[in-house]
């Protein structure tokens, strides 16, 4: 039976070329824009540690003034002072800690010739390896105690060691960073977490590449590298001496397992705070304790651009599927005779509704087939726009699947009027017509 | 026009009525809220900058090796030097960033020392007595900066307290608005500076900041770190040879520095274009949306009449039989279809606002202006009327014969 619905549907799709195209067009445009921008979407807003980020946390202590706070509404700012990164990173109280900041390395290659160049750099402490889970082709990251004797480690990222080593494992070489010699510990695998969270508020961009050199923090700041942002709260008697200013510039993460040491963490956080109210170092005793999802929607990482225009691709399929229920009944409703043939022959109302839907079903494959092409051409346009996330836009297999999802249902439920109105009418009258 | 029989008529087609009407209502509310967008980037990114853009380069330079900042004061001004004397270029001068970069430094002003809240916030460049001929800004009161009036500052002291300072007029006019600014002083962190000239415009390093994107300061500073912004401008229709030969006689120059691939050298049209092109590409894009979503409207309205006209063919051939002219057949259907378009347009401009609401609590959006929603409300109509012309005509074709075909 199907088989004759097909045919049939086939027939009457045929039989009117031009309305048939404007159906599959306008659906297959709706479709594109909404897949093209949820594809991107995804991409901005998706969870850059799937298999850990639950673990993860984002902890924030408040050491600004008493002016303007509220308690309990007022905010901590993004960022960390050193002391405090320090006393949380001494506490010990997470699985693993890390304080980091960005900052630009000068890299002058050995080569003759060669032009020095600046590449995008993590000043961070030794558990950053551990914690984030980054997978190293050669070596291994460093110790603490490499951290506390401010060893020249460094461990850089795979295509800066396709760059200077022609891919080689370069443990045990070294490499010239902002005028020093630094020892190669570590050689990671490609990665590069989508949205870069550890890098959000730190003062670099969120997606794109992930950064080419990763150097012990006291290390780096011996060596004068300075954060790239930096916030101070007081008057500065010394820039260049971070580690003493009223400034913060440091993000920390901690790793925490269940969902008890997470309590215990946040009272410990709020134990601190109170503690350094009352050394006079805080005035303020909010605290805050995110895991990395919950961080990545508080700072709001996907532009609004990209939400709008997500909400507008939807607004644009549902005038596109209006448009089909419109075009469908126009269509059906004319075969008004064929089908008072249909009925008087034999044929069931149901067998009528299901003949539609099925027409209905053959304009929503068309349109996801048309549709994924279009969607093709969006993400080809984004991928060629200035933003930093260019790059990544693909469909990937899940997007295409779920294009024809999105076609067949949005073609069926714009069949659904049409097919109930054909099902229902009596055959009689049509004959009569006729 | 008798309006009755039509709204009979229509009664027969509800669902087909209320389709076209939804349809219309649906149009209406993203067009013109798409619209507005496109109106609200648009005039963001025609701002002028108040440089001159057509003849600027800007070379971003990073000295490599050790240097104290003796050295780099003196590697800057050979630098200068060295541009200044280069075929093509008409002045130079080196700062800490220029308008639309997206990089900069700001800082707050405040009229008295022990005032709580600060008076305005501005960007801060750092200048010298060439700045104003190199980015050709005009000055409309007091004076420049003399070339003794420019001192030196080490990236050590973070605290700048520059003796005289010229700003822009927009941030003069919100510091003083009823006096003038030149020779009254404010605040910049803890010292006083005296306000000595102003300039007309010069736009932030940042677009889109909610403090105003025309309140800049300069200083009269020469900043002393490794890395520095040359900006250079170029005699007329000299811009392409100068961005090839400048790099080149840096480096013949002194070779210990990088000045990175890509926006290394750029002019000032490509640092305008980089600025705006998250807003240009929205613009674009909102645009090509309307196009498409009217397109489809009027391509559903044109399939929805033409299958009411060929189901009335026989009622048309009666009512010509009986005397109807072909014009009361055309205005029929027009008549309809601008019924039915009233309705949608009722339904779309509330939708229209009521999108609007839910955007402006969502993102930063404004508050709709109403000739937004009455100019798309008649082009929609225009565009419905537009659509059933040609179903229509064809009606008024239709033969007073067919009244006496039984098919």
């Amino acid at each position: 039976m199907f088989g004759y619905y097909l045919e049939l549907a086939l027939r009457s799709l045929k039989r009117n070329k031009v309305l048939t195209t404007l159906m599959v067009l306008a659906l297959a445009l709706g479709i594109g824009a909404t897949i093209t921008t949820l594809t991107v979407l995804r991409l901005l807003s998706g969870d850059p540690l799937p298999q850990k980020s639950a673990r993860l946390f984002y902890p924030q202590v408040d050491p600004n003034s008493k002016q303007g706070y509220v308690e309990g509404q007022t905010k901590p700012d993004a960022l960390m002072t050193y002391p405090d990164a320090m006393n949380l990173l001494r506490a010990h109280r997470g699985t693993h800690q890390a304080a980091m900041a960005l900052t630009q390395a000068k890299i002058l290659p050995k080569k003759a010739n060669a032009n020095p160049f600046f590449s995008d750099a993590v000043m961070t402490t030794a558990d950053f390896f551990a914690m984030f889970d980054t997978p190293f082709k050669y070596g291994s990251g460093w110790t603490a105690a490499d951290d506390d004797n401010r060893a020249q480690l460094v461990v850089i990222a795979g295509f800066l060691n396709d760059k200077l080593f022609g891919g080689a494992n370069s443990v045990g070489r070294t490499i010239h960073i902002d005028d020093h010699d630094y020892r190669i510990v570590g050689v990671l695998k490609k990665w590069a977490p989508q949205p870069r969270f550890y890098a959000v508020d730190l003062g670099g961009r969120s997606y794109g590449d992930g950064d080419a050199v990763f150097l012990p923090l006291h290390t780096a700041r011996s060596m004068k590298m300075r954060p790239q942002d930096t916030e101070c709260y007081a008057a500065v008697p010394d820039i260049l001496n971070l580690e003493t200013a009223p400034c913060e510039w440091l993000g920390v993460w901690v790793e925490l397992d269940s969902a008890a040491a997470v309590a215990r963490y946040k009272a410990f956080l709020d134990g601190y705070a109170k503690q350094q109210v009352a050394l006079g170092r805080f005035h303020r005793t909010d605290t805050s304790l995110l895991n990395l999802m919950g961080w990545l929607r508080q700072e709001q990482v996907v532009p609004d651009d990209v939400r709008l225009q997500a909400g507008l691709a939807f607004g644009f399929l549902l005038i596109c599927v209006v448009n089909t229920v419109g075009l469908l009944l126009a269509k059906c409703l004319r075969r008004s005779r064929e089908i008072g043939v249909r009925r008087a022959l034999g044929a069931t109302r149901r067998e009528i509704f299901t003949q539609f839907m099925v027409e209905a079903g053959i304009v929503g494959l068309a349109g996801g087939v048309l549709g994924l092409l279009f969607a093709e051409l969006g993400l080809f346009g984004i991928r060629h726009q200035p933003a930093e996330y260019a790059s990544l836009a693909h469909l990937d297999l899940s997007m295409f699947a779920f294009t024809f999802v999105v076609a067949l249902v949005a073609s069926l439920v714009a069949g659904i009027l049409p097919a109930w109105r054909a099902s229902v009418l009596a055959p009689a009258p049509q004959l009569k017509a006729a | 026009m008798q309006i009755k029989p039509i709204l009979t008529a229509l009664r027969h087609h509800k669902a087909g009525t209320v389709l076209i009407a939804v349809q219309i209502a649906l149009t209406l509310a993203i067009v013109c809220n798409a619209l507005f967008i496109i109106h609200q980037r648009v005039t963001q990114l025609s701002q002028p900058s108040g440089l001159d853009e057509a003849h600027l380069i800007r070379i971003q330079n990073q000295w490599v090796g050790k240097a104290d900042d003796k050295a780099y004061g003196s590697l800057m001004a050979t630098d200068l030097a060295t541009l200044r004397k280069l075929p093509g270029v008409a002045d130079a001068y080196a700062t800490n960033s220029v308008p639309l970069s997206g990089g900069g430094w700001s800082m707050s002003l405040r009229l008295k020392a022990d005032q709580s809240a600060p008076s305005a916030q501005t960007a801060i460049y750092f200048s010298d007595d060439h700045t104003l001929s190199t980015l050709g800004l005009k000055l409309v009161a007091g004076r420049n900066f003399r070339a003794d009036d420019i001192r030196p500052m080490s990236a050590k002291e973070d605290l700048l307290h520059p003796a005289v300072i010229i700003v822009t007029r927009a941030l003069a006019d919100k510091l003083f608005p009823t006096s003038r600014a030149v020779g009254q002083t404010v605040y910049l962190a803890n010292h006083l500076s005296t306000i000595i000239g102003v300039v007309e415009r010069m736009q932030t390093p940042w677009v889109g900041m909610s403090w105003g994107s025309a309140a800049s300061t300069l200083v009269p500073f020469r900043l002393l770190t490794g890395g520095t912004n040359y900006v250079i401008r170029t005699q007329p229709g000299q811009p392409d040879r100068v961005r090839r030969s400048a790099p080149d006689a840096l480096f013949a120059q002194n070779r210990m520095r990088v000045i990175p691939d890509q926006h290394g050298v750029e002019t000032f049209r490509q640092i305008r274009a980089d600025a705006y092109a998250s807003d240009r590409g929205m613009a674009i894009l909102m645009g090509v949306i309307c196009v498409v979503l009217l397109a489809i409207t009027a391509a559903g309205i044109v399939g929805l009449t033409s299958f009411w006209v060929g189901q009335r063919r026989k009622q048309i051939g009666v009512r010509r039989a009986l005397g109807a002219t072909r014009g009361d057949i055309l205005s029929y259907f027009l008549t309809e279809n601008l019924l039915i378009g009233m309705g949608g347009v009722l339904l779309g401009i509330a939708l229209a606002i009521g999108l609007n609401l839910w955007m402006v609590t969502r993102f930063e959006m404004q508050h709709l202006s109403l000739w937004y929603v009455l100019a798309g409300a008649v082009a929609l109509l225009l565009l419905g009327q537009g659509a059933v012309l040609a179903p229509a005509l064809r009606a008024s074709r239709v033969s007073p014969v067919e009244a006496t075909r039984s098919v």
